[in-house]
C-alpha cells in the first residue's frame, strides 16, 4: 500500500448531451474526476445538475436514444496490474461483463427498482450466475451471505420472498446486497436513501460505510442532501447545471467553501438548532378554546380490510388512534413521524377527505353538529397544499383558472373580481399576473408549489394544511418557499398544520411539534421543549437520525433498530394499546412507560 | 383461495341463470313462430294448435321458463324441434370440434400477437414497428369471412397446401384456426406492445441492465412476465368473441362444431338448440374468465385472490 492510493476510475472531460424538442443540450459539460481506491466521493447538487447523468454515463446506461456521451473518456483501472479499460470504447457485450461485476449501482427508488414478479433469491442469484459461472447451489449460498452482510435476518427464508413483502428499507438493503455480492471495485449509489425514512436512512448509510470499510470498495455517492454528504464523504464534488463548481476534501468544503454556489447551497440547508429567532407563540392554553382555529379531539380513522368467504370486514387498519391537538391563529403546529404513522391521514380527516370518528371543531364550530351547507362553508377555512407539485395541478388547466377554481366552487365574486383576486395572489406568492395564462408544465417545481399555495390562499382560510409541501423541492427552493410561508403567516395570520418527516425543516418553521408513531401522538410540546428536551425515546431517535451537515460532527455509531416498525392492522375486536400522555409542564406532554 | 373459488362459482351460476332468462325471453318475444316452421305451410289450424300444445308453447311465459329451468338442472336441454333428437346429445357430439378449433385459434393468436407486440415494442419507432402495427390494424379490421375466404383461395385453392374444408387431420385445423386467430392476434399485438413499452420504462429494467445481464435474459425473464399480465386477463374475455366468430368460421370451412349447429337452428327457429348453444357459450365465457383470474397470481405474486 502506498501513501497515495492510485485511482480506480478516471473521468476526463466528460460531456453528455440529451436530444430534446429544441435540439441537443449538454447536461454534463467537461467533467473530470478521479476516484481513488477505497474512498467515498460524493457528487452533490440540486436537480438538473447532471449528477445522475454522470452516473449513468459511467455505467453506459444513458437513456437511449435520447442521451449520449458527446466527448470524454472514462477509464477503469484493473485491480492487479496497471492496465485500464476505456469504457466509452467498449461494445455492449464487454460492457455487460463490467456492469454488476466491477461497477455496481444502486438506485433511489427501492420500491420500484426490484422486479415485482421475481423472488429476491432469483434476483440475487442471477447476477452471481451471470458473472461467475458458479453452480446454482453455490450462487444461492453466496446470495445468503450477501443478505447476511446487509444484516437481513433469516436470510435463507428471504430468498423465497417477493419484493412487495418487504419494507422500503429492507428492499434497499436487498439492492445493496445485490450490488455488493460480487465485490465490485466501484459502487455508484444514486440517492440511495432519499426515499427512505430518516431512521432507516441512518441505518442504511451506516451499513454502506461498514461494508465499504470491509471490502475496500470505492464509492461514488450521489445526493442532494448535504447532511448525507457530511456524514459519508471523503471528498466532495459540487455540481451545478452540468458543470463542476467545486471539488475538495469534505472537511474543507464545509468549513471553507470557495465557490459562491457552494456557500449558497450550504446556507440553504435546514439545520436543527437554527430555528431560533422565531418567537414561540407561547403556551397553547393562553388562547381560549373558542378562539382556536382548529380543535381535534380523540380523532380515530380506521380503514376496513375485507376477507373470507363473503368478503366481510375481518381486519382494520388503525391509521389514527385517539389523536387530540389544537391550533391557535398565527400558529404553526408540526406533525412529524415516519411513513405510515398516520400523519397524512390525520390531515385528510381534518380537511374532510376521509371518514373519521371523534370531534373536529373549526373556527369554534363542531363539524358533526352542522348540516351539509354549513359544513361546506366551514371547510373553506381549511385548505391544503400537497407534496407533489407536479401531480397536484391539473395539466390541462391554465394556472390562473386553477387558482380561481376554489372561488368558483364557493361562488365568490364576479368573474372580474375573481381575476383581480387571483392576480393579487400571484403577485403575493412571487409570480407575475401575466403568468396566469400559462399551463402547469411551463413552471418549475418551486413555482408550481407557489401556485398551490396561491390556490390554498384564494379562500382566505384560517388554516392551511401543508402535507410534506416542501419535501420534493431542492434545498435552495425549499428555503425560499419556507420563507414565503412564514411571510404569509405574518401577513394573514393564517395557522399551519405542517406535516413533515424532515426534522430540520420542522425545527425551522414550527411553534409547536407533535410526534406521531403508529397512529398516536407520543409527544407534543413547543418546539424548544421537543427539540431541546425530548421525553419520548422515539422523538430522541428521530432527532438523532437527522444527518448533521458538518463533517466534524459525524456520528460514529447510530443506534440500530433491527426490527421493522410494527403494523397498525388489527383483527376486528382487537384494540390498539392506548398511550397515556404525561404532563411535563408548560404544555409539554409525552407518553411514558413504553 | 377456497373461499374465493366458492364465491366465484356462486357468482357464475347467477350469471348463467341471468343469461338463460334473457335468452329465453328474447326467443319468446321473437315474431317468428317455431310451430309454423315445424308444421309446414299446408298444415291446418288444428294441427298447428296440436303441435303447440304438445311442445307446451301455449303455456304462459313464466310456466314455460320454469319447465325449462327444472329440466336444465338435471342436465336436460330439451329436444330439438326439427332434428327430433336430444339437444344435449347434439351439443356433446359437436363440442369437441369447436373446442379444438378454439385451442388452435388461441395458440395462433398468442403466437402471432405476442411476438408481433414484443418485437414492435423493442424496435419502437422504427420501420419494423410501424409495419407490424399496420399489419395488426389490418388484422383487427378485416371481417372474418373475408379473411377465411382469402386464406382458402390462396392456401387451399391456389397452393393446395391445405384441404378446402372438413374435419379430420391437423391440416384441416390450420386455416380455420388462423382465420379466427388473426383478429385476436391484432388486438394482442397492440396490447402487448403498449404493455411492453410501459414495462421497459420501469426502474427494475434499469436495475436488470445495471447487473450486466444478457439482453435475452432481461427481455424474457424481467420484462415479459410483467408485460403479459394484462394480456392474460384478455384471454378470458376473448372466449366471448370466439363464440361469435365460430358461427361464421365454421360455416365458411364446413367445420362440424356447435357454431354450425347454431347457424342451422337460428334459420329454423329451433329454440331448444339456440338456448343450448347460448348456455354452453356463456358457460365457456364464465369459465374462461375464472381461469384467467386464477392464473394471474402465478404470474404476479402481488395478486392475491380474495
Amino acid at each position: 500500500m502506498t501513501s497515495t492510493p492510485e485511482p480506480v476510475l478516471d473521468i476526463a472531460n466528460l460531456s453528455v448531451s440529451v436530444r430534446g424538442e429544441d435540439g441537443e443540450r449538454e447536461v454534463v459539460s467537461g467533467l473530470s474526476l478521479s476516484l481513488k481506491r477505497g474512498e467515498t466521493l460524493c457528487i452533490a447538487g440540486e436537480s438538473g445538475s447532471g449528477k445522475s447523468m454522470t452516473a449513468l454515463a459511467i455505467m453506459q446506461l444513458l437513456p437511449q436514444p435520447a442521451a449520449r456521451i458527446s466527448s470524454g473518456k472514462i477509464r477503469l483501472r484493473d485491480g492487479n496490474n496497471l492496465g485500464a479499460v476505456e469504457l466509452t470504447a467498449l461494445d455492449e457485450r464487454r460492457m455487460r461483463d463490467i456492469r454488476g461485476d466491477r461497477i455496481a449501482m444502486i438506485f433511489q427508488e427501492p420500491m420500484t427498482s426490484l422486479n415485482p414478479v421475481l423472488s429476491i433469491g432469483r434476483q440475487l442469484t442471477e447476477s452471481i450466475e451471470a458473472h461467475t459461472g458458479l453452480s446454482h447451489v453455490e450462487a444461492q449460498r453466496r446470495a445468503v451471505e450477501a443478505l447476511q452482510a446487509v444484516r437481513i435476518s433469516e436470510a435463507e427464508n428471504r430468498l423465497k420472498q417477493f419484493p412487495h413483502e418487504l419494507s422500503g428499507g429492507m428492499r434497499q438493503r436487498v439492492m445493496i446486497a445485490m450490488a455488493l455480492a460480487l465485490e465490485p471495485d466501484v459502487l455508484i449509489a444514486d440517492e440511495p436513501t432519499t426515499a427512505l425514512d430518516v431512521t432507516v436512512q441512518g441505518e442504511v448509510l451506516e451499513l454502506l460505510r461498514d461494508l465499504q470499510r470491509q471490502h475496500g470498495t470505492s464509492v461514488i455517492l450521489i445526493t442532494h442532501d448535504m447532511g448525507v454528504v457530511a456524514e459519508m464523504a471523503d471528498r466532495v464534488i459540487v455540481m451545478r447545471n452540468g458543470r463542476m463548481v467545486e471539488e475538495g476534501a469534505a472537511a474543507d468544503i464545509f468549513a471553507r467553501p470557495q465557490a459562491a454556489y457552494t456557500r449558497e447551497l450550504l446556507a440553504a440547508v435546514p439545520r436543527i438548532g437554527s430555528g431560533a429567532g422565531r418567537h414561540a407563540s407561547g403556551e397553547p392554553d393562553k388562547v381560549a378554546t373558542q378562539d382556536k382555529v382548529a380543535v381535534v379531539n380523540d380523532l380515530h380513522v380506521r380503514f376496513d380490510l375485507r376477507g373470507g368467504f363473503f368478503g366481510r370486514v375481518n381486519r382494520r387498519v388503525h391509521a389514527v388512534e385517539g389523536v387530540s391537538f389544537s391550533i391557535a391563529p398565527n400558529e404553526t403546529l408540526a406533525l412529524v413521524g415516519e411513513s405510515g404513522c398516520g400523519k397524512s391521514t390525520t390531515a385528510k380527516a381534518l380537511a374532510g377527505l376521509v371518514p373519521y370518528s371523534g370531534g373536529v371543531t373549526i373556527g369554534g364550530r363542531e363539524l358533526a353538529t352542522l348540516g351539509g351547507d354549513a359544513r361546506k362553508a366551514v371547510r373553506r377555512d381549511v385548505q391544503m397544499v400537497f407534496q407533489d407539485p407536479y401531480a397536484s395541478l391539473d395539466p390541462r388547466m391554465r394556472v390562473g383558472d386553477l387558482v380561481a377554481e376554489p372561488l368558483l366552487i364557493h361562488g365568490i365574486g364576479s368573474r372580474q373580481e375573481r381575476r383581480e383576486r387571483v392576480a393579487a395572489l400571484f403577485e403575493r406568492v412571487g409570480l407575475s399576473a401575466a403568468q396566469m395564462e400559462l399551463y402547469p408544465h411551463e413552471f418549475s417545481g418551486g413555482q408550481r408549489q407557489r401556485i398551490c399555495i396561491a390556490r390554498a390562499l384564494a379562500l382566505r382560510p384560517k388554516l392551511i394544511i401543508a402535507d410534506e409541501s416542501v419535501s420534493a423541492l431542492d434545498v435552495s427552493v425549499q428555503a425560499r418557499v419556507l420563507d414565503l410561508l412564514k411571510e404569509l403567516q405574518r401577513e394573514f395570520g393564517v395557522a399551519y398544520l405542517f406535516i413533515s418527516h424532515d426534522m430540520a425543516v420542522v425545527e425551522n418553521i414550527s411553534d409547536r411539534v407533535a410526534v406521531m408513531y403508529l397512529g398516536q401522538i407520543v409527544e407534543i410540546g413547543s418546539r424548544d421543549q421537543v427539540f431541546s428536551n425530548p421525553r419520548h425515546p422515539y422523538t430522541r431517535r428521530l432527532i438523532e437520525a437527522v444527518p448533521v451537515p458538518d463533517p466534524s460532527r459525524r456520528r460514529t455509531r447510530f443506534a440500530r433498530l433491527d426490527r421493522e416498525i410494527p403494523s397498525a392492522t388489527r383483527r376486528i375486536g382487537e384494540s390498539m394499546p392506548k398511550l397515556v400522555l404525561k404532563d411535563f409542564g408548560g404544555g409539554h406532554f409525552a407518553a411514558v412507560g413504553d | 383461495m377456497i373461499a374465493y373459488l366458492g364465491r366465484r362459482l356462486i357468482q357464475s351460476l347467477l350469471i348463467l341463470l341471468g343469461v338463460s332468462l334473457i335468452t329465453f325471453a328474447l326467443l319468446y318475444l321473437l315474431p317468428a313462430d317455431p310451430v309454423r316452421q315445424i308444421a309446414g305451410r299446408s298444415a291446418t289450424p288444428e294441427t298447428v294448435e296440436n303441435i303447440r300444445r304438445q311442445l307446451g308453447l301455449d303455456q304462459p311465459f313464466i310456466v314455460q321458463y320454469w319447465h325449462y329451468l327444472t329440466r336444465l338442472i338435471s342436465g336436460d336441454l330439451g329436444r330439438s324441434y326439427i332434428q327430433r333428437s336430444e339437444v344435449t346429445e347434439l351439443i356433446v357430439s359437436r363440442l369437441p370440434a369447436s373446442l379444438l378449433l378454439m385451442v388452435g385459434a388461441i395458440l395462433c393468436e398468442l403466437a402471432i400477437g405476442l411476438s408481433m407486440g414484443l418485437i414492435a415494442a423493442v424496435k419502437r419507432g422504427t420501420a419494423t414497428d410501424q409495419t407490424l402495427m399496420v399489419a395488426s390494424f389490418v388484422g383487427v379490421s378485416a371481417p372474418q369471412f373475408v379473411v377465411g375466404l382469402l386464406l382458402l383461395y390462396v392456401f387451399a385453392v391456389r397452393l393446395g397446401w391445405f384441404p378446402i374444408g372438413g374435419y379430420g387431420s391437423w391440416r384441416h385445423l390450420v386455416l380455420p384456426s388462423l382465420t379466427m386467430g388473426i383478429l385476436g392476434a391484432g388486438w394482442y399485438a397492440r396490447m402487448m406492445r403498449s404493455s411492453m413499452i410501459d414495462v421497459l420504462r420501469q426502474d427494475y429494467m434499469r436495475t436488470a441492465r445495471a447487473k450486466g445481464l444478457a439482453r435475452g435474459t432481461i427481455l424474457f425473464r424481467h420484462a415479459l412476465p410483467n408485460a403479459i399480465l394484462p394480456v392474460v386477463a384478455m384471454i378470458g374475455i376473448d372466449i366471448g368473441v370466439f363464440m361469435g366468430g365460430i358461427v361464421v368460421v365454421e360455416s365458411v370451412f364446413g367445420w362440424p362444431g356447435i357454431g354450425q349447429l347454431a347457424w342451422q337452428a337460428i334459420q329454423r327457429v329451433d329454440i331448444p338448440i339456440i338456448m343450448g348453444v347460448t348456455l354452453v357459450s356463456a358457460f365457456a365465457i364464465v369459465l374462461g374468465n375464472l381461469l384467467a383470474d386464477i392464473i394471474a397470481p402465478f404470474i404476479d405474486p402481488r395478486i392475491k385472490l380474495r
